[in-house]
């Protein structure tokens, strides 16, 4: 009786079956990749702003404190974007004619305030309170990165759950002393762990309850 | 080829015999093969198939509004959350339980009369299997998230609770039904073979050879697929026990009276045995008489069956009788109030006193040799012992559920239009997988029959 298949019909078969695992296997992987990467967490990417501010000139340079702009950060929910008069607080003496600043003094003058692309945006489920941060030892630049050698300002973390829950599950790996919360070059001492637990006791943070969903999902 | 035998021994006294012995190799192949090559349908398979459609239409639209409205067109309330979705569930994977009992336990125990059943009591297994998947994923109301029950890396570094009986419930499943289709594929693969052969030149050919993985019946094809066979049917055989087991957990863990037993899972295994049988009988009684194949499902066949349905249907009505006897004996308030509110208040005593009758009483007539072999009281008897299943898990899902700690908390339970709608549509899913079965796949083991045929005339097998 003749035979359905070709004699090669076999290996093409077992290519296909290894080649759909390979396959599967490669493409769970990809997901991951695109997943965790820039094109959707946009981390590390710089975007369009209407004034191309540097944290790098403000920060890093001149040392101006975060909590001249960002006014808000100690006792609110949100850290503050800062309206145009206190850019104006000083560029109305330094760089008075610069073009580079033509949206910040023509938002002076005509009342309307700059729009800023939005880096760091949760999503709405989530509830952020930048105060609390602060208040129990979270330092700036341990969310925001390097803020003071960023000649533009870019989203440094993927603000996923995950990354949320390295710090939420282990607070004592992060926490720093009460007055270099707002220092940028703030280093964690070879004993943070110790001194973590320590800050995390001194704070009253329950660990436990942190990680509770209703703490950010309310 | 044929091997002659002079000597036909004698059938047993009183005992119907495994098979028609006036039959040779070629017309056993030519009888299961040519319901799928040859002949037309017979006439009842068209209408039954329309029904089925029919009724999986009725899911589909059902289930396509219920994704549109939410799970509140269904009757679940407050007290109850877990409405006749987990009654469903549970029922579909009762049934699944007889598929791999026949082909496994019965395997390995050398029950010989599980060869001209076993192909078709699995399919059924995995068919049910598929009735019951549907149901979780439509419960969760956001069918869309439903990859959060796998334990999946994902970027919010959340797992599923591991200590949850629902997660367990998962992978037991899941276990169930890879392993099923494993063992039956493996069992078809020798007679998708003999269809290949078979079959005219053409589509159909190709199909049945590209799933007969190149099988040319060689001494060395033969040796692997027994010992294949062997170790798959060694891997399903815990599965009988634990996935009922696991699926009892999901009461049985929680702290709700009548819930909290540890009698549940050995009750739960018997009563998913004793379901499957009967959704076993229900099939095999039209299909053998209308596909004409009495020669090889015999009255033995049925009556073995009515005998498993018997032994597991005690088993089940001892399950009752301790429930009742624990409530009271505990002395507990809770249990003894749910006990009493299960059999004579709440609104729900009816479908109690129901499942009494259909559960204990009906299966007493199996005693009798002639309702156990005759096909038209055991196929009602089947049915009543189907609805009866289905009114146990019932009763306990929403009998506990309605009578909670909290007097505060109590409220009463309907099936909607919409849950009805979903039951009886996997109803149709069911019956629909059934007709494709018998319609492109040999509904019995061809080759295992061969050998059960020889074994008869050489007078091993009776």
């Amino acid at each position: 009786m003749a035979q359905v298949f070709r004699p090669g019909a076999d290996i093409l078969v077992r290519l296909m079956v290894v080649g759909g695992g390979i396959a599967a296997g490669a493409a769970a992987l990809m997901g991951w990749v695109v997943y965790s990467s820039p094109v959707l967490t946009q981390v590390d990417i710089n975007r369009a702003q209407p004034v191309p501010f540097s944290h790098q000139r403000h920060v890093g340079g001149n040392a101006i404190d975060c909590r001249f702009c960002h006014t808000s950060v100690e006792e609110s929910p949100f850290a503050g974007i800062p309206p145009t008069e206190t850019c104006m607080t000083c560029h109305s003496q330094v760089l008075p004619d610069a073009p580079l600043l033509q949206p910040v003094r023509e938002s002076w003058k005509t009342g309307k305030p700059i729009v800023w692309t939005r880096l760091n945006d949760l999503p709405d489920f989530v509830y952020f309170d930048h105060s609390v941060h602060i208040a129990k030892g979270v330092g700036c630049t341990t969310c925001h990165g390097a803020i003071d050698e960023m000649p533009l300002t870019r989203k440094v973390e993927t603000l996923h759950m995950s990354w949320c829950l390295n710090c939420h599950r282990a607070p004592e790996k992060f926490l720093r002393p009460k007055d270099r919360i707002f220092d940028v070059d703030w280093e964690p001492p070879a004993n943070q762990v110790e001194q973590g637990k320590r800050l995390v006791e001194e704070y009253g943070v329950t660990v436990g309850q942190l990680t509770n969903c209703s703490v950010c999902h309310r | 080829m044929e091997a002659q035998y002079v000597d036909i021994p004698e059938p047993l006294e009183n005992i119907p015999p495994l098979a028609e012995t006036d039959h040779s190799y070629e017309s056993i192949s030519r009888a299961v093969c040519d319901v799928v090559l040859e002949k037309p349908m017979p006439r009842p398979w068209y209408p039954v198939f329309g029904v089925g459609n029919l009724l999986l239409a009725v899911l589909g639209l059902s289930t396509m509004y219920l994704f549109y409205r939410g799970l509140g067109i269904w009757g679940i309330n407050n007290p109850v959350g877990w409405g006749f979705a987990i009654v469903n569930l549970v029922w579909w994977i009762g049934i699944g339980h007889a598929g791999t009992l026949i082909s496994a336990i019965l395997l390995l125990f050398h029950q010989d009369w599980r060869t001209a059943i076993n192909r078709f009591a699995e399919a059924m297994t995995l068919f049910a299997v598929m009735c019951a998947g549907i149901f979780p994923l439509l419960h969760v109301g956001r069918p869309w998230a439903i990859y959060f029950i796998f334990p999946l890396p994902n970027t919010m570094s959340l797992w599923p609770q591991f200590r949850s009986p629902l997660l367990w419930d998962v992978f037991a499943i899941s276990t169930y039904f890879t392993v099923s289709l494993l063992f039956w594929y493996t069992g078809l693969i020798p007679d998708l073979a003999t269809l290949r052969d078979r079959a005219p030149r053409g589509i159909r050919r190709t199909i049945y050879g590209i799933f007969a993985l190149g099988w040319r019946g060689s001494a060395r094809h033969w040796f692997r697929y027994e010992m294949a066979y062997l170790l798959i049917g060694g891997m399903s055989a815990p599965l009988v026990v634990s996935v009922h087991t696991i699926v009892s957990f999901d009461f049985a863990v929680s702290v709700i009276p009548g819930w909290h037993t540890t009698i549940f899972p050995p009750y739960f295994v018997a009563g998913a045995i004793y379901s499957g049988f009967a959704m076993v009988l229900t099939i095999l009684i039209p299909v053998r008489e209308w596909f004409n194949m009495k020669d090889f499902i015999t009255t033995r066949h049925l009556d073995n069956m009515a005998k498993v349905m018997l032994a597991t249907g005690l088993v089940v009505a001892y399950g009752y009788f301790s429930e009742a006897f624990y409530a009271w004996y505990s002395g507990n308030e809770y249990e003894r109030f749910m006990m009493s509110n299960r059999m004579f208040g709440g609104g729900y005593w009816w479908a109690y006193w129901c499942l009494m009758f259909c559960n204990v009483l009906s299966p007493q007539f199996l005693w009798i040799k002639w309702v156990r072999q005759n096909p038209v009281p055991l196929f009602v008897a089947s049915i009543v012992v189907n609805i009866g299943m289905w009114l146990e898990r019932y009763v306990i899902v929403v009998t506990s559920l309605t009578r909670d700690f909290l007097p505060q908390a109590w409220g009463q339970y309907t099936g909607t239009i919409f849950d009805w709608a979903a039951y009886v549509g996997s109803i149709g899913l069911f019956i629909t997988m059934l007709c494709l079965f018998v319609r492109f796949l040999p509904m019995i083991s061809i080759f295992e029959l061969r050998v059960q045929h020889r074994q008869m005339l050489r007078g091993e097998l009776r």
